[in-house]
């Protein structure tokens, strides 16, 4: 669905499904320099399974109008505006990654609309490597090269994609290929500036999933122990033979673990 | 953190798509010879189904060993995915029909496979496609027989028999100024030899049944989507952008994004036309792949050393290959295929008709036969078989005599195949 958001044309993917009052409301936030459509098989299933289904584009990504935001802080407002702009009083965030940062934000400062968070591929801080950081700013292809390589397990390079006939390498590069000169750049600006996480955690009120991986290079298990510490009402999820991009290489069980969290 | 790299092309023609087997430990890809299979409840069923949940439900549409072969070509091609197909026609054809329905018209290079001539001049119209020919050495011809209704832009990488370089990058140009994609039938060159996405183009195919497999022993096909085409900056293409009754309303560019195209071949082509390939097939094509660097080399390799012996052979009139330098696209060659310019050329021999049947009767290494990229080497008289169904002026226009020969070259003995060669071309010309 198109609606507009801060005064900006924002794309959501709902499943093809018009949003129903009297459904519970689930919000998917993507990573750095992707789009929706990460969260295709997760979010096909809860359309499809009595919600409503917002698989945003964040502004200048996918679909949506630009500029792209500049920190995880307006991104949580942007988040926060899209609920008001629809008129949705409460719902449950889920968010990979950079969108896992701006997820926790949200339930920090918007906590009156939050339901329950769920947190996948989160460390805090997230700091990104300088050396990605330089090939972002310079828009440089070894930037969707590194996050390609570094994001994913290192055997799912040889392939065995859950989804039959897709080249799993080829499907996370394509969709950074697509993001606009200077957007990914700004987001991992974004998560290496974003120092707030800890302090966010203990403001949580609903229940929180983290669900980690254990093969992450980028926001390895260990990284995300100091957040998970701060947080109250906690359930955390390794899992094994996965690396950060678990949504294309573990897409059942992330299916899994949201479907008995969100349930 | 060193800076990344892919695996390379002779690693990923062994391993690509392929993970141990995790219940047996199977080394080898599986032969998963099963119709269908078992949902672990009707919840996971329905997710199977409505496209919530990875999976196969039935052969047709999905099956493990072919999804190894499908992920293997597209890491080697670096595309986004591939179906595999019946045939390399089958492959074609679900391209076509995934794109576009009756009131389009494709634009396609004149030097063609047989096959895909029959299918674009006299088929498809029947079905209301049309197509306008046009000679691949012209690029700006393809862009001058464009019309409103056009959806796609095709060639063949090296056009069959004349071998006809293809500019790739200047037609796919042509084609991305009118918004419309370019697909490559890349058969002859194999992604060893020529890897068309990366050069521009969005689409590709190859007969599976030729160098892929290598071994003459299967028929099979592989589409393959780059990825990079943008669907969705024009209304040409609904069957991608616009909601599809045949599956919940799914606006497949919307939810799939890069994956758009080749998803929808197999929800709906795969799925309605049924042109699917065996699992025995798709392992057999992999066996082939495994060894396609050490193959491709070696019929390269082979090849040269023919065109040069027959390239002085007194009975030979002219030879035909890419490589030599009075071949109209030897430079073009030089720039698109520095492996070499694959393993099927074609020559004129002296004495038209009847010296040609004398010399392919007189062969003993080479099979008289209507296939390429075997193993073993090949002999064919293209006028009387392949392209046997067009008239003299279609088979001048494609650059065909009637006394022209077409060798797919082997792995044998180069030594060996030249004795026979020589054999027979003196028996040519009694």
């Amino acid at each position: 669905m198109r609606i507009s958001v801060d005064n900006k044309r924002v794309y959501a993917y709902t499943g093809s499904r018009a949003l129903t009052p009297d459904q519970e409301t689930v919000v998917f936030v993507h990573g750095a320099g992707l789009d929706h459509s990460v969260w295709l098989l997760q979010s096909r299933y809860f359309a499809h399974h009595g919600r409503n289904v917002l698989a945003v584009d964040l502004p200048e990504h996918g679909q949506s109008e630009g500029p792209a935001l500049p920190d995880i802080e307006t991104m949580a407002a942007w988040v926060k505006n899209l609920l008001v702009a629809l008129d949705i009083q409460r719902a449950s965030v889920v968010g990979h990654s950079m969108g896992a940062l701006v997820a926790l934000e949200t339930g920090a400062k918007a906590s009156e609309r939050v339901e329950r968070l769920a947190l996948l591929g989160i460390s805090a801080p997230m700091p990104v490597n300088d050396a990605l950081l330089q090939a972002a700013r310079a828009n440089d292809h070894q930037a969707y090269d590194m996050i390609n390589l570094w994001g994913h397990n290192r055997s799912v390079q040889l392939g065995g994609n859950p989804v039959p006939g897709l080249w799993m390498s080829a499907q996370t590069l394509r969709l950074l290929e697509r993001s606009r000169p200077g957007v990914l750049y700004r987001d991992l600006r974004a998560c290496t500036a974003y120092q707030r996480g800890l302090e966010s955690a203990q403001q949580l009120q609903g229940p929180v999933l983290i669900l980690l991986a254990r093969q992450d290079r980028m926001t390895p298990p260990v990284a995300a122990e100091p957040l998970i510490r701060r947080i109250r009402d906690k359930q955390r999820i390794v899992l094994e033979n996965c690396g950060h991009q678990m949504l294309s290489e573990k897409p059942d069980s992330v299916l899994d673990a949201l479907k008995d969290f969100l349930s | 953190m060193a800076t990344p790299r892919y695996p390379r092309f002779d690693t990923l023609s062994l391993h690509a798509g392929q993970k141990p087997d995790p219940i047996t430990g199977a080394r080898a890809v599986p032969i998963f010879q099963t119709a269908s299979y078992v949902f672990r409840d009707t919840d996971h069923a329905a997710a199977v189904f409505n496209g919530e949940r990875a999976g196969h439900v039935y052969s047709r549409i999905t099956n493990p060993t072919n999804a190894v072969l499908e992920e293997r070509i597209a890491a080697l091609e670096g595309g986004i995915g591939a179906i595999a197909t019946a045939s390399g026609q089958a492959a074609m054809h679900l391209a076509i029909s995934t794109l576009m329905g009756a009131g389009s018209h494709v634009v396609s290079s004149r030097s063609l496979y047989g096959g895909s001539h029959n299918l674009l001049s006299y088929t498809l119209p029947r079905f209301g496609i049309e197509t306008s020919f046009v000679d691949p050495r012209d690029a700006e011809a393809f862009g001058a027989a464009l019309r409103p209704n056009t959806r796609l832009v095709f060639a063949e990488i090296l056009g069959n028999p004349g071998l006809e370089v293809l500019d790739v990058p200047a037609v796919a140009d042509i084609a991305h100024r009118a918004g419309l994609p370019l697909m490559i039938d890349s058969t002859f060159a194999t992604p060893y030899l020529f890897k068309p996405f990366d050069h521009g183009a969005d689409l590709l195919f190859h007969s599976a049944t030729k160098f892929l497999s290598g071994h003459g022993t299967v028929i099979g096909g592989l589409l393959v989507d780059s990825g990079r085409f943008e669907w969705t900056d024009s209304d040409k293409f609904p069957t991608l952008t616009e909601p599809y009754a045949g599956f919940h309303d799914l606006v497949f560019a919307e939810e799939y994004g890069p994956a758009a195209f080749i998803t929808r071949a197999r929800k709906e082509g795969a799925r309605d036309f049924g042109a699917c390939m065996s699992a025995t097939t798709a392992f057999q094509i992999l066996q082939g792949i495994e060894t396609l660097p050490l193959r491709m080399r070696h019929h390269v390799d082979n090849t040269r050393k023919l065109v040069a012996y027959l390239n002085a052979h007194p009975a030979v009139e002219s030879v035909i290959y890419p490589e030599l330098p009075d071949h109209p696209d030897h430079a073009l060659a030089e720039r698109l295929l520095p492996r070499g310019a694959g393993a099927v050329f074609s020559f004129n021999l002296a004495g038209g008709r009847e010296a040609g049947r004398r010399f392919i009767e007189s062969l003993q290494l080479f099979s008289h036969l209507a296939n390429v990229g075997d193993a073993k080497s090949l002999v064919i008289h293209p006028a009387s078989t392949t392209h046997h169904r067009m008239d003299a002026d279609a088979l001048r226009a494609a650059g065909i005599s009637e006394g022209m020969i077409r060798l797919s070259v082997g792995l044998e003995d180069p030594e060996d195949l030249m004795e026979d060669l020589e054999r027979a071309l003196r028996e040519s010309q009694k």
